[in-house]
C-alpha cells in the first residue's frame, strides 16, 4: 500500500447551530487524482477550508496529518508553505495585471527586497509551460478566457512547489474542450508526482479521472470508493450522495386545482455579458395556476439567473426566447414592470440582494408596493403600520416590534420579511430562491405552509431549492438544471433524489 | 419617577436624533456664557441664521445626495456661476427678477440632470464627475466675469433675499409683529400637528408615549420655537432667508418622510440592489436627487449673490465642502441609507455658531480651522460609535 500524503482524523467543525463536519476521516494516498463529491452544502467546501487553514488551527476538532506529521494550520500561509495549494471556484487573479505578475503575486522574485522583473517573467515561462499554456507573460488576465485564466492559477500553484493540489469546481465555468484539457493537465500532473484532490458536482469527469473518489454527506463522509475495484461508477455514488432519510416533514397539501398555464418560457437563453457566456440555454418551462415547481440542480446551474431573466432583467443579460403571460408574449424592460404584471422574486441572497438591513420591518415590508399604500405619492404611514402588523402577526415574524431594524432579526424571521414584502405586492407568480435556505426548521415548517395556503388562493409558485427533500417535498412538477440547460422535467410522482441527481450530475 | 424613566428610555432609543439637538443647545449656551450674553443677542443670531442660510439649503440637497451613496462637489463653483449669471441677467441683459430667478433655478436643475447622467446612465464615479464640474464651474465663473470682475447688483428686490426682512405691520413693545404672528402660527400647527398624529395613533391603536411626556415634549418645542422668534423679533423679525431655508425644509422634510419618492431615495441609499429588485429605478431616483441638488446650488448661489449684493469672482470657494460638513455633523451616514434634511440644517448651524461664536471671541482663523474640523471628526465619530453600539 502506497503511503497517504494526507489523513484528516475525525474533523469536526462547527457553526453556532450547525454542525457542518461531523467526525469526518478523510485519507488520500500519494501521487493520486482524489474527487470528493457531494450535494451543495454537504461539507466538502468546509472540509477543504479546515485543510487550508481559512479555519484556522483550533476552530475545529480533529488532527490533520501531513506526510505522516500533524499539521496545526494558523491562515492560508501556513499551508501554503506546507505544499497545499487550493484553487476556487472563483478565481483569485488580478484581472488588470499581467500572467506573470499574477504568478508570483505574494510569492515575488526578489533580491534583498527589490523585485527581480525580468527574472520573474523568465521563471513564469517556465511555469507556462508546464501547465501547457501557450500566452505570452504580459499578457494581461482580463484578456484570457476563463480557461486560461484557470490555468493560470495552476501555473500561481505549481510555482510554490505544491504537493497537494486542491481544485474546487474547476470545470464549473468552463467549456467541453477547455474542461478536456483541464482534467488532461491534472493527469499530466499526476505523473510528475502531484497530488490533486478535486471537488467537482460532474459525475462524467469523475469516473474518467478518479483514482479514488469520496462521499461526503450533511458533514460525515459516506464512503470512499476505489476505481481499481471498479467502485467508481455514477449509480454508485450517486446512491450514497442522495442515500440520505428525509427528516423534514412538509405540511399536507389542501385539494390541488390546478388551472391553465399562467407563464411559459420558450426556447429561452440568457447571455451574461459580464462573465461572456451563456447562463441559460434554451429553456421551455411551463407554470400552471395553482401549482408549484420545483427547480433543482446544483449551484452554478443556472437557476437563479433563469429567475432573474425573467423576472425584468436586472443584470441586463442579453435574452433570446419568448415569455408568454397568460399565453400573450411579454417583454419587461425593468424589475419593475415584472412586478405589475404579477411576478414577485424571493432572492436567495437575503442580506445582500433582498433587505434594506438599515431600515425597520414596516418599511422592508412595504418597499416593493409603495403605491399600495399612498395616494397621489403621498404616503399613509398609519395605514403602512396596519400592513406590517397584519404580516407580523400573519406569517409569524418574531420581534419586539414592527420598528425593530431589520438587520437586528435572526436568518429565519429575516426570510419572513422578505417574504412578506413580495407578498404585499399580491403576485400571481411567486418565484421562492432557496427559501429555507441557513433557517431552523420551525421556520422552515412555517414558510412550506404559508407556500401551501398561498396555491389554494389561485397563486402559482417556481421554488428554486438545493435541498432535494424540499423539492420532493413541496413541488408538484420538478425541472432540473445543469449547465444552463434544463435537463429534465419530472412529475412528483416519478421523481425521487437518484433520478434528480442523475439529471443534475450530467 | 415613570416619567423620568421614560424620559431616559426615549432619550437613550433616539440618541442618534437627539445628539445633535443637545450638541447645539451646548454650544449655543458655551457661547452664550463666554461672550457674556453677546452670542444670543437678537442681532447676532438674526446674523448668524443668515450667514448659514446659503450654505443650509445646499445641506439639504447633499444630505440626499450621500444618502443614495454619492457626492456631490461640484455645487460650489455652480453657486457661485449661477449666482454671476443671475447677476448679469439683471444688470446687463436687465431682465426681471421674476424671470431671472425661475430661470436660474431651472438651469441648474438641467446642470443636475446632467450629473445625473454621467453617474447614473455612464457610472462614472460621483467623486470623479463632479469633481470635474467643479473645475468646469470655476472656470466659467472666472469667463463671465472677466470682462467686468466684480458685478454689482442694484435691484432692492433681488438684494432682499440675502439682506432683506419680511415686513411688519406694527411693532408692539419694539417687537416685529409679522415675526410674532408666523412664530404663534407656527406653534398652534406644530400642536394641531402634534395632537393630530397622536390621536390617529390611538385610533389604530398603535404605542404612544404617555401624557406627561407629550405634554412636556409639545412644550419643550414650543418654547423653543417661540423663544427663537421672540429673539428674532427683538431685532428686524424673520429675514427672507430664514423664510427660504425654512420652506427649503419643510418641502424636503415631507418629501423624505412622507412621499413614495423620498421611500425610494432611502430604499436606494440603504441597498441599491435589492432596491432594484424591489422595481424601483435606481437611475430615475439619482436623476432626482442630482437634479436637485444643483437645483438648490442654484438657489444658494441667488441668496449669496444677494447677500453680497454683487457676484464676485470667487463666489462658492468651498461651500461644497462647508456642506458636505454639515451634512456629516447633521447625522447622514457614508454608508448610505441613513440620514435627516431637518439634521442637515441643525448641521449648517452648528457649523456656522463655531465660526460665529469664536469670532465675537475672537479666536484667530487657524484655530477656527482647527476646532471646526475636530468637531467634524467628532460628530462623525459619534456616528460610528453609536451605530456600532445600536447592533
Amino acid at each position: 500500500m502506497a503511503e497517504n500524503i494526507l489523513e484528516m482524523h475525525t474533523i469536526t467543525k462547527e457553526f453556532p447551530g450547525v454542525k457542518a463536519l461531523d467526525n469526518v476521516t478523510f485519507q488520500v494516498e500519494k501521487g493520486e487524482i482524489h474527487c470528493l463529491v457531494g450535494e451543495n452544502g454537504a461539507g466538502k467546501s468546509t472540509l477543504m477550508k479546515v485543510l487550508s487553514g481559512v479555519y484556522p488551527y483550533g476552530e475545529y476538532d480533529g488532527d490533520i496529518v501531513l506526510n505522516g506529521k500533524v499539521q496545526q494550520f494558523n491562515t492560508i500561509n501556513d499551508s501554503e508553505n506546507a505544499g497545499i495549494a487550493i484553487i476556487y471556484q472563483e478565481l483569485a487573479l488580478f484581472p488588470d495585471l499581467p500572467v506573470y505578475e499574477n504568478i508570483y503575486i505574494g510569492n515575488e522574485v526578489k533580491n534583498k527586497g527589490i523585485i527581480n522583473w525580468n527574472q520573474t517573467i523568465i521563471k513564469s515561462i517556465d511555469m507556462l509551460k508546464k501547465v501547457n499554456l501557450k500566452v505570452k507573460p504580459e499578457t494581461l488576465i482580463k484578456d484570457l478566457g476563463v480557461g486560461k485564466q484557470q490555468l493560470v492559477e495552476i501555473a500561481k500553484a505549481l510555482s510554490k512547489n505544491v504537493q497537494l493540489l486542491i481544485l474546487d469546481e474547476p470545470t464549473a465555468a468552463l467549456n467541453e474542450d477547455d474542461s478536456e484539457n483541464l482534467l488532461n493537465l491534472i493527469k499530466a500532473l499526476k505523473t510528475q508526482g502531484i497530488t490533486c484532490i478535486m471537488i467537482t458536482h460532474k459525475l462524467k469527469e469523475v469516473v474518467t479521472i478518479a483514482d479514488k473518489a469520496t462521499v461526503i454527506r450533511d458533514g460525515q463522509t459516506i464512503c470512499t470508493l476505489d476505481a481499481k475495484k471498479g467502485e467508481v461508477n455514477e449509480r454508485t455514488i450517486i446512491k450514497n450522495m442522495v442515500g440520505r432519510e428525509l427528516n423534514d416533514i412538509y405540511p399536507k397539501r389542501p385539494e390541488k386545482k390546478i388551472g391553465e398555464t399562467v407563464l411559459e418560457l420558450q426556447d429561452w437563453s440568457a447571455y451574461d455579458q459580464q462573465l461572456g457566456r451563456h447562463v441559460v440555454k434554451k429553456a421551455d418551462i411551463s407554470l400552471r395556476k395553482g401549482e408549484i415547481i420545483g427547480l433543482a440542480g446544483l449551484m452554478g446551474s443556472g437557476r437563479t439567473e433563469l429567475a432573474l431573466s425573467m423576472f425584468g432583467n436586472p443584470k441586463n443579460y442579453k435574452i433570446k426566447g419568448t415569455l408568454l403571460l397568460n399565453n400573450k408574449a411579454t417583454h419587461f424592460k425593468h424589475t419593475s414592470d415584472a412586478i405589475k404584471e404579477g411576478l414577485a422574486y424571493v432572492t436567495e441572497d437575503r442580506k445582500g440582494k433582498g433587505l434594506f438591513l438599515t431600515q425597520n420591518i414596516t418599511t422592508n415590508i412595504t418597499a416593493a408596493n409603495l403605491n399600495g399604500i399612498s395616494s397621489n405619492g403621498i404616503l399613509n404611514m398609519n395605514e403602512e403600520v396596519t400592513v406590517a402588523e397584519r404580516y407580523k402577526d400573519s406569517i409569524n415574524i418574531k420581534s419586539s416590534s414592527i420598528n425593530q431594524l431589520v438587520g437586528k432579526l435572526s436568518g429565519g424571521n429575516q426570510q419572513k420579511v422578505s417574504i412578506s414584502k413580495w407578498l404585499f405586492v399580491s403576485p400571481d407568480i411567486l418565484i421562492l430562491d432557496e427559501p429555507t435556505r441557513g433557517i431552523d426548521v420551525g421556520a422552515k415548517f412555517e414558510i412550506y405552509t404559508v407556500m401551501n395556503e398561498l396555491i389554494s388562493r389561485g397563486m402559482s409558485i417556481i421554488m428554486i431549492s438545493s435541498e432535494l427533500g424540499e423539492v420532493l417535498g413541496m413541488s408538484d412538477r420538478i425541472y432540473v438544471m445543469a449547465e444552463g440547460e434544463i435537463k429534465g422535467e419530472i412529475t412528483s410522482d416519478e421523481a425521487d433524489q437518484e433520478k434528480i441527481m442523475e439529471l443534475a450530475t450530467q | 419617577m415613570r416619567i423620568v424613566n421614560e424620559a431616559k428610555a426615549l432619550i437613550k432609543e433616539n440618541i442618534r436624533d437627539y445628539g445633535m439637538f443637545i450638541a447645539l443647545f451646548v454650544i449655543m449656551i458655551t457661547f452664550n456664557v463666554l461672550t457674556n450674553g453677546m452670542f444670543m443677542s437678537s442681532r447676532n443670531i438674526s446674523n448668524l441664521l443668515d450667514s448659514a442660510g446659503y450654505i443650509a439649503v445646499l445641506a439639504v440637497g447633499m444630505t440626499l445626495v450621500i444618502v443614495i451613496r454619492h457626492i456631490d462637489l461640484s455645487v460650489g463653483y455652480i453657486a457661485g456661476f449661477l449666482g454671476a449669471v443671475a447677476a448679469i441677467l439683471l444688470m446687463q441683459q436687465g431682465w426681471s427678477v421674476f424671470l431671472v430667478i425661475p430661470v436660474i433655478l431651472l438651469l441648474g436643475m438641467v446642470i443636475g440632470l446632467f450629473n445625473g447622467l454621467l453617474i447614473a446612465q455612464l457610472g462614472i464615479p460621483a467623486f470623479v464627475a463632479t469633481l470635474a464640474g467643479m473645475l468646469i464651474f470655476r472656470g466659467a465663473l472666472l469667463q463671465v466675469t472677466a470682462g467686468t470682475g466684480t458685478i454689482i447688483v442694484q435691484n432692492t428686490f433681488f438684494n432682499a433675499i440675502g439682506n432683506g426682512f419680511i415686513p411688519s405691520v406694527m411693532e408692539i413693545n419694539s417687537l416685529h409683529l409679522t415675526t410674532l404672528l408666523i412664530g404663534l402660527i407656527t406653534i398652534l400647527f406644530f400642536v394641531y400637528g402634534e395632537i393630530k398624529t397622536r390621536i390617529d395613533r390611538i385610533k389604530y391603536t398603535f404605542e404612544v408615549v404617555s401624557v406627561p411626556i407629550f405634554v412636556l415634549k409639545l412644550v419643550f418645542i414650543s418654547f423653543i420655537i417661540g423663544y427663537i422668534t421672540y429673539i428674532l423679533a427683538g431685532y428686524n423679525g424673520f429675514s427672507w432667508t430664514v423664510i427660504i431655508v425654512l420652506v427649503v425644509t419643510m418641502i424636503y422634510h415631507f418629501i423624505t418622510s412622507k412621499t413614495v419618492l423620498g421611500r425610494q431615495i432611502y430604499a436606494v441609499g440603504s441597498n441599491p440592489e435589492a432596491a432594484h429588485l424591489s422595481g424601483i429605478n435606481v437611475k430615475k431616483v439619482t436623476y432626482m436627487v442630482m437634479g436637485s441638488m444643483s437645483m438648490l446650488a442654484a438657489l444658494s448661489g441667488i441668496m449669496y449673490t444677494a447677500r453680497l449684493q454683487s457676484a464676485t469672482t470667487t463666489a462658492g470657494m468651498l461651500f461644497e465642502l462647508d456642506a458636505i460638513a454639515a451634512a456629516y455633523v447633521g447625522g447622514v451616514s457614508s454608508a448610505g441609507g441613513v440620514g435627516k434634511v431637518t439634521g442637515a440644517i441643525i448641521g449648517a448651524i452648528v457649523m456656522a455658531s463655531l465660526t460665529n461664536g469664536m469670532n465675537l471671541m475672537g479666536v484667530g482663523i487657524s484655530y477656527q480651522y482647527m476646532i471646526r474640523g475636530g468637531v467634524l471628526a467628532g460628530a462623525v465619530i459619534f456616528d460610528v460609535i453609536t451605530r456600532k453600539r445600536g447592533k
